[in-house]
């Protein structure tokens, strides 16, 4: 754990997730990504805030929108636009694609809500093998629709263990507003299991990194779950083009925008240089993926030992 | 006399004290209630700190056996019917078995969930069916099922302590309290086993003569056909020989072949629905796979809910008679 990074350290982080991703809706319409992707766009502060709590050993559990949370964790971005590419230096070999990724402790899955309880067996191995880690657990209010996320809270509490549940509002599950899919409280959610649970408008990238060093010691010793409820906004579409806010309520929420109102706490001239930096290492992430081999179908196995 | 409920119990416990890493969870599993079947009888009181009851939570006890799998413990989840199991199929399907393919070997998931199926109990349409059907060919998962034959014990200790992938373990509900049949047949059978992994059986009855009828069975399903075997001898003049997988996915069906090559004719029984089942499968692939044409009979459960009342459940799951019609039809 950095012990307190800088604006300009905070702000190069948030901007590599930024500019990864701008990079990458762009690349779309050109046909270069198959596929799909889900964008963190405006989200930034909550991946690089809560992960500044992170120590060696912890773990992470992501979902469909998890490339920000992997550049947080400080995974690589080359491998990342690789993987996008369908590469074969791609952190998965181009089997995974934007929602699938395992790299050292990082663990992100498609399914919403089907890797929560995953996250608390992980939990449950590391405090039996009497390890101090925390694992955060990032899931978005659309998940809070997924009943095994219920069974796992259950579990979670009943066990005591060492997880932090990061839940990412962004007001919207793909297309349909909260208010249509959602009843009763967040932070209730929690409580009800006796896990203690905390939100915030989450616009000041020091203030969510201030609230999830408070809550992990407490975790890391031992004294069970809590929750941290980030109400953020994503400024992209859920996945591509498929876009159908009111344009003036994305401009409002863009004038509240994380990563500027970091930016304003930053010189100029330093801010500039860092932008040419993260410029550059972006660019060149994105060129080396271009330039890698596709990845093989040759490289394809069949599982449980070839056995068919 | 050893039962195939104290085979599992005996095994689940070496496995407890041979390996820290393995935990075992499910719902109403401590002493002393022992699990709804009793296979984990014992269990807790000799391993208080790695026999953990669950709450009601199918899929979240999977995904908690998943995690923990993926963290170095090998975990036994028991679901306590098996139909039950339809609600961990997205952590069967979605996690357990594409987590390591996706990782491209970089970690695997070293899991068993072990889960009673089958009727003959009277339990009605919702604690007595044969499901697995629906997680065969699901890539990257196992599926063995246990027989009477030999030793399903280590069927079970195989999977929990050398199978490094995720494993569904069908056990019938009905072998809970049968006896276990030896390799030596107890004078009845001639018995060979192939071990390639996960062991086949080969049966005939002890000097009978070449086989004209080759039977595919497991699970339950293998001890009906031992006993049609039986009667089709005796009655019938009808030779079978019976072959038993234990693996049923993916398929492994090395055995069969070799025995329908003699043959020419096999009847594939299987207790679950016929509909896109087990022996759709072993059907397809005989055809397929063997150079001479080979005569296909299947016998499944009728295409309906099991009934709960015991004449209804039985006219819709397979019986010695219908496995013994079946083959008369097939030797015409």
């Amino acid at each position: 754990m950095e012990l307190s990074p800088s604006h300009a350290d905070l702000y190069r982080k948030m901007l590599r997730i930024r500019l990864f991703e701008e990079r990458l809706l762009d690349l779309f319409p050109s046909g270069q990504i198959y596929g799909t992707t889900h964008t963190y766009i405006g989200q930034e502060a909550n991946a690089v805030g809560v992960l500044a709590a992170m120590q060696d050993g912890d773990l992470i559990v992501s979902n469909h929108r998890c490339h920000g949370h992997f550049l947080a964790y400080g995974g690589s971005m080359h491998a990342l636009a690789a993987e996008l590419l369908g590469r074969e230096t791609g952190i998965c070999g181009g089997r995974g694609g934007s929602q699938h990724i395992k790299w050292r402790d990082f663990f992100s899955n498609g399914i919403l809500g089907g890797t929560v309880p995953i996250a608390v067996g992980m939990a449950f191995a590391v405090t039996a093998m009497q390890r101090n880690s925390v694992v955060f657990t990032f899931i978005g209010d659309g998940t809070l629709g997924e009943g095994v996320v219920y069974e796992s809270l259950n579990m979670a509490a009943l066990w005591n263990l060492p997880l932090l549940f990061v839940v990412e509002n962004n007001r919207y599950a793909q297309s349909t507003p909260v208010e249509l899919n959602l009843a009763g409280d967040m932070c209730a959610r929690f409580q009800a299991f006796g896990i203690s649970a905390m939100e915030l408008e989450a616009r000041d990238v020091f203030e969510i990194m201030q609230c999830a060093r408070e809550n992990t010691p407490s975790i890391r010793a031992g004294e069970g779950p809590r929750a941290l409820i980030l109400h953020t906004y994503r400024f992209a579409p859920h996945s591509k083009g498929d876009d159908t806010r009111d344009p003036k309520e994305i401009k409002r929420y863009r004038t509240q925008d994380p990563l500027q109102l970091l930016a304003a706490g930053i010189e100029s001239e330093e801010r500039k240089k860092i932008e040419e930096a993260v410029a550059e290492e972006i660019a060149e992430a994105y060129a080396n993926a271009e330039s890698d081999p596709l990845a093989d179908p040759e490289s394809l196995t069949l599982l449980l030992g070839g056995a068919s | 006399m050893t039962t195939v409920r104290e085979s599992l119990n005996k095994a689940l416990i070496a496995c407890l004290r041979e390996s820290a890493e393995v935990y075992f969870l499910g719902e109403d599993i401590l002493d002393p209630y022992g699990g709804a079947f009793k296979v984990a009888e014992g269990l807790s009181t000799q391993f208080s700190d790695r026999v953990i009851t669950t709450p009601v939570s199918e899929a979240g006890i999977v995904g908690v056996g998943i995690g923990m799998a993926l963290r170095g413990l090998r975990p036994v989840v028991e679901i306590m019917f098996g139909d039950f199991i339809t609600l961990a199929a997205d952590q069967l399907i979605n996690h357990a078995a594409k987590i390591r393919w996706m990782s491209g070997d970089a970690t695997s998931v070293p899991l068993v969930v072990r889960t009673p199926m089958g009727g003959g109990r009277g339990y009605g349409p919702t604690h007595s069916q044969s499901l697995e059907k629906h997680f065969l060919g699901v890539a990257g998962l196992r599926v063995v099922a246990v027989s009477s034959l030999d030793d399903p014990g280590a069927l079970l200790r195989s999977a929990v302590l050398e199978d490094d992938d995720p494993v569904l373990l069908v056990e019938h509900k009905l072998l809970y309290p049968s006896a276990i049949l030896p390799l030596d047949g107890r004078g009845d059978f001639d018995i060979v086993r192939h071990s390639n992994g996960y062991p086949d059986y080969q049966l005939q009855l002890h000097r009978s003569p070449k086989p004209s009828l080759t039977l595919g069975a497991y699970g339950y399903m293998a001890e009906l056909a031992r006993e049609a075997m039986r009667r089709l001898a005796y009655e019938k003049e009808i030779f079978c020989e019976l072959i038993v997988p234990t693996q049923i996915s993916p398929f492994k069906l090395e055995s069969l072949y070799e025995s329908a090559a003699q043959t020419k004719r096999v009847l594939v029984i299987e207790e679950g629905s016929q509909t896109m089942g087990w022996g759709a499968e072993v059907s397809a692939r005989l055809h397929e796979d063997m150079p001479s044409k080979i005569k296909v009979g299947r016998i499944g459960a009728l295409e309906m809910p099991i009934p709960a009342a015991i004449r209804l459940e039985a006219a819709v799951l397979p019986s010695i008679e219908k496995i013994m019609n079946m083959a008369v039809a097939l030797i015409a």
